[in-house]
């Protein structure tokens, strides 16, 4: 059997990078558009039709993170000039900063709640993973195929049981609780993709590390982790993204203390009137730690796939 | 700097069993060489000394005290693989390190340097030890691999068809650089191998093993010139030992089947006459393809032999083997 391996011609990579371009650009659109919105005032981001070209403003941002109330001109005037430039930009509306918003404290909730779960399940489901790859496991098919099972249906069809024993177990609107929820949700995932890339690991270098005076744990730590290290990455940004994302449990589960990002953002909005520029900042900022752990674990992704130039 | 002993030693895996009733003992600094094909149960041998796999049943003891409760790591003892031997996420520096950071050794800093670089020297890898493992070429890798288990200056070398992967003079090279730092340690090695010279070099002891069963046990010579069986005759000599039926030459024992001829137990210049099919010129010797009443037959002949194909040549058999029907040697 033989192939033909022909370089592109100038023009097939010139429409290659052209169709790549295009298709990056209609699939950022929506997140530009957030971005964008973010920045626009209240009047462009409803306009009609819509502004793409427009007068940035940080309206948006301010009334994310701040509590305003409307104040007549008098009590403006008898508060005296402005100090700070958000101050400014509330007063221009009629308002001035009664104290900061919840957005920083459902941030930091997603944030624990998130990095909190993601790290859990890494850290249960290599060993799982492990385990389950190389030992002798009484119904090992029949428990991999439990563990799967979890995922056969959409979690939140157990919302009422789950809601129920959160009550029960005090765990209801807790990080721990949260936490305890997602990582239950990532396990299966992360057991069986993980288990995958352990599998391919060869058990010689686990043996070789144990003749060499090592544990196994340390044989695990040491060898197989850092070989692994890829499919950990892959793995736990699929976790992150889930965990980071859910709504429908964070609104059932959590109100006050434990509430993540997620059921807060909708409620910026308002009463009085539509905060989409709020909307769109809360949006935007959430997406930042996701888009970071991403671009930090793509490096150690891209450095994986050098990992296994190894001679059989 | 221990001996080995194993003691009715049996091992399966599920339904296939790879070790049956397998009795050794590795004197004190010897070097045993096990020999047999693909499956006979060698590896498996290492492994149950090395402890990556537990015996169904029998003993084994490492300087006199039984090992079945300790873990590979307590064992004292350093294996080199046939292959995947490198860790690939470390440097040839580091790998080398690696046994000797372990929190059994736990060596002080200095002196991993020191042992590091003397066994880069011995192993012509100094020049390497900042590469990646997984940059370096196979047989780079696998002298890494051998350096690994000799930083460690264990009581036992395991060595699992550690030159295989190797070109023909890193492999001469290599198999006097081995013999001489087992000499010299006093060490004791268990070692696997396909390759007659390593056996018959290196070796104070072989062990032939045939299918799971430990069918001889002697020096190089003892199982060169005195063996068991067919069997053990073919593990060893090159060309390989010629097996014909007994009856060809005439003057075979009672309930011998056939008659085992290596190559220099093949008079040359007398007897029945045999056609020469090919002459290989080796250089130091030649070799003869021989056609026998239809048989084939291999032998070796002076390297500067005149004989040509087409040839006939008179052949008797001197001091042949005899087997009987189950291969077993007849005397």
């Amino acid at each position: 059997m033989s192939f033909s391996v022909t370089e592109p011609t100038k023009g097939t990579k010139w429409f290659a990078g052209v169709f790549v371009a295009l298709y990056a650009v209609i699939t950022l659109v929506p997140l530009l558009w957030i971005v964008a919105t973010g920045f626009k005032s209240p009047a462009d981001s409803i306009a009609y039709p819509p502004v793409v070209v427009f007068e940035p403003s940080l309206e948006g941002y301010v009334n994310l993170f701040t509590e305003r109330t409307r104040a007549t001109p008098d009590m403006l005037e008898a508060a005296g000039p402005a100090e700070t430039w958000y101050d400014q930009i509330t007063r221009e509306r009629g308002t001035v900063i009664s104290g900061p918003s919840r957005y920083g404290e459902r941030f930091l909730n997603s944030v624990i709640i998130g990095f909190g779960s993601t790290f859990l399940c890494m850290a249960l489901g290599t060993m799982a993973a492990y385990a389950f790859s190389r030992f002798k496991v009484p119904l090992k098919d029949d428990l991999l195929f439990f563990i799967l099972s979890t995922r056969m249906m959409p979690p939140i069809a157990v919302a009422i049981p789950i809601f129920l024993m959160f009550r029960n177990l005090g765990l209801n609107d807790t990080h721990l609780g949260m936490i305890l929820l997602y990582t239950a949700v990532n396990l299966s995932l992360s057991v069986w993709l993980l288990k995958g890339f352990i599998d391919e690991i060869p058990i010689e270098y686990e043996e070789a590390a144990l003749i060499d005076g090592y544990t196994r744990f340390q044989a695990f730590y040491k060898v197989v982790l850092p070989q692994a290290a890829t499919g950990i990455a892959s793995t736990a940004i699929f976790c992150l993204i889930f965990a980071w994302n859910e709504y429908a449990f964070a609104v059932l589960l959590t109100s006050g203390t434990a509430q993540t990002a997620p059921p807060f953002i909708p409620t910026i909005i308002g009463t009085s009137g539509k905060d989409w520029p709020a909307v769109a900042a809360g949006a935007t900022i959430f997406l930042v730690p996701v888009m970071v752990f991403t671009i930090l674990l793509r490096k150690h992704l891209l450095r994986g796939i050098t990992f296994g130039a190894v001679r059989k | 700097m221990a001996e080995v002993t194993l003691t009715g030693i049996s091992k399966s895996y599920g339904a296939a069993v790879a070790l049956d009733d397998v009795s050794l003992t590795i004197p004190d600094g010897g070097f045993v060489v096990l020999l047999g094909p693909t499956g006979a149960g060698k590896t498996t041998t290492l492994r149950m000394v090395s402890g990556l796999d537990k015996a169904d049943t029998g003993m084994v003891t490492i300087g006199g005290r039984d090992v079945a409760s300790l873990t590979p790591a307590q064992r004292d003892v350093a294996m080199v693989f046939q292959q995947y031997s490198l860790y690939p996420h470390l440097t040839v520096r580091q790998n080398l390190e690696f046994p000797l950071k372990s929190p059994i050794l736990q060596t002080p800093r200095a002196e991993i340097d020191r042992k590091v670089g003397a066994v880069a020297e011995v192993l012509q890898i100094s020049h390497k030890l900042d590469n990646k493992a997984t940059a370096l070429s196979g047989g780079e890798m696998q002298r890494v691999s051998i350096g690994r288990a000799l930083v460690r200056e264990p009581s036992v070398y395991l060595m699992d068809e550690p030159l295989s992967s190797l070109d023909a003079k890193l492999r001469s090279d290599l198999r006097i650089e081995l013999k001489s730092i087992q000499a010299d340690s006093g060490a004791t090695m268990l070692y696997v191998t396909h390759d007659q010279t390593e056996a018959m070099t290196m070796a104070t002891h072989v062990g032939v093993l045939d299918d799971g069963k430990l069918v001889q046990f002697g020096s190089p010579r003892d199982i060169y010139e005195n063996p068991v069986s067919v069997y053990a005759a073919s593990r060893l000599g090159q060309p390989r030992i010629n097996v014909l039926p007994s009856d060809v030459f005439g003057g075979a024992p009672k309930n011998a089947t056939r008659i085992g001829l290596r190559p220099e137990q093949i008079m040359q210049g007398e007897g029945e006459d045999s056609f020469v099919q090919r002459v290989e010129h080796l250089g130091d010797q030649t070799r003869l393809h021989l056609s026998f009443k239809s048989h084939d037959l291999i032998t070796v002949t002076d390297a500067h032999t005149t004989l040509k194909e087409g040839d006939i040549i008179q052949i008797r058999p001197d001091n042949a083997f005899y087997f009987d029907a189950s291969g077993a040697r007849v005397s």
